[in-house]
């Protein structure tokens, strides 16, 4: 259920921009995903096709752009992605902190036929 | 047929975040200091509210969030502490929309309102739902490596309980290696120790709930 309400966003984004500018159909979406929100492209895709049935996104493609997260050493000012069970950084052994990076989610552009 | 781009860059979550923006104003204007309480089903979530409200000298109300069912809800109005039962039918955390209703049939002005948030400790901390604080509730019981496999919690939480202090003597909870993952998230958020089962480190607690709740203002912490 997790990604239920989060799509139903994503539709009604779509169709918002979609309306504004006089679309009769969208085509594609592009989304930017960061691995750190945990949202999942399958999960996202099973129930977009149940929500946008009726909608003027009906049979659009989705694709996600995904971003890695990546945490910042407080030490080396190092940016780097954290392994299993420790936030220390792998280049000193400093403690990292997180960073917006790979914590992305947005709508970056919809493709529309006019 | 020709196919146009059109340029969108709206956050997923801006339309949540402005619903509960605007709850956070509206309890701030009654009075009313909101936390948000987060932690995995069996924490002892509803049991800690209990032996808090105990220690508050303003009125307390309790939205409790759950799948379904409403036992918690029972258990607190039966205890003569106000609460209101919402069910989020399969939803797995509560949403700004839901919450900005039901404050409005809350009778409630100048107090602590506290909303239970579903048992989860994933995505309930990526909504904000109009509170000022989130209050994060973990266990002795449940292991020490939750701040590296849930980061996202410890990282948004303003504080952090440990929970069923009680049980520390059975069970190996590496409480330097749990603080050391927190404190790479969290810099700000206090820890508290406590036993919702013996009451101990209650005081404290209610103490440093007091004392953010003078400074109310229509601050949120996404």
């Amino acid at each position: 259920m997790h990604e239920l309400s989060i799509t139903k966003q994503i539709v009604a984004i779509c169709e918002d921009f979609a309306g504004k500018h006089s679309a009769s159909k969208v085509t594609k979406i592009n989304l930017v995903v960061g691995e750190a929100t945990g949202y999942i492209a399958e999960s996202i895709r099973f129930y977009f096709d149940i929500l946008a049935k009726d909608s003027i996104c009906k049979d659009a493609k989705i694709t996600l752009e995904t971003v890695k997260p990546l945490l910042l050493c407080t030490s080396c000012q190092q940016y780097f992605e954290r392994v299993p069970f420790s936030f220390d950084c792998p280049l000193c052994g400093g403690q990292g902190e997180p960073t917006e990076i790979g914590r992305e989610f947005y709508v970056k552009s919809i493709e529309i036929e006019e | 047929m020709e196919h146009t781009e059109v340029t969108v860059m709206e956050d997923i979550f801006e339309r949540n975040d402005k619903i509960a923006l605007e709850t956070n104003q509206a309890l701030s204007e009654r009075g009313i200091f909101t936390v948000n309480i987060m932690g995995a089903p069996g924490v002892g979530k509803t049991t800690f509210l209990v032996r808090l409200i105990q220690l508050l000298a303003k009125p307390a109300f309790v939205i409790e969030g759950d799948i379904e069912s409403d036992i918690d809800t029972k258990k607190l109005l039966d205890l003569g502490i106000a609460a209101l039962q919402l069910n989020t039918g399969g939803a797995c955390h509560l949403e700004s929309t839901i919450i900005a209703d039901a404050v409005k049939t809350v009778s409630l002005e100048n107090g602590y309102l506290f909303i239970e948030n579903i048992g989860n400790l994933v995505c309930p901390a990526e909504f904000i739902i109009g509170e000022h604080i989130k209050l994060l509730i973990s266990t002795v019981t449940e292991g020490s490596d939750k701040p590296y496999k849930y980061p996202l919690a410890f990282e948004k939480a303003d504080v952090i309980i440990i929970n069923k202090a009680d049980l520390s003597a059975y069970v190996d909870f590496d409480e330097a290696y749990f603080i050391k993952g927190i404190q790479a998230l969290n810099k700000n958020a206090p820890i508290f120790k406590v036993s919702a089962k013996t009451g101990e480190g209650f005081g404290e607690v209610a103490a440093w709930i007091t004392e953010q709740a003078k400074q109310i203002n229509s601050s949120i912490k996404k």
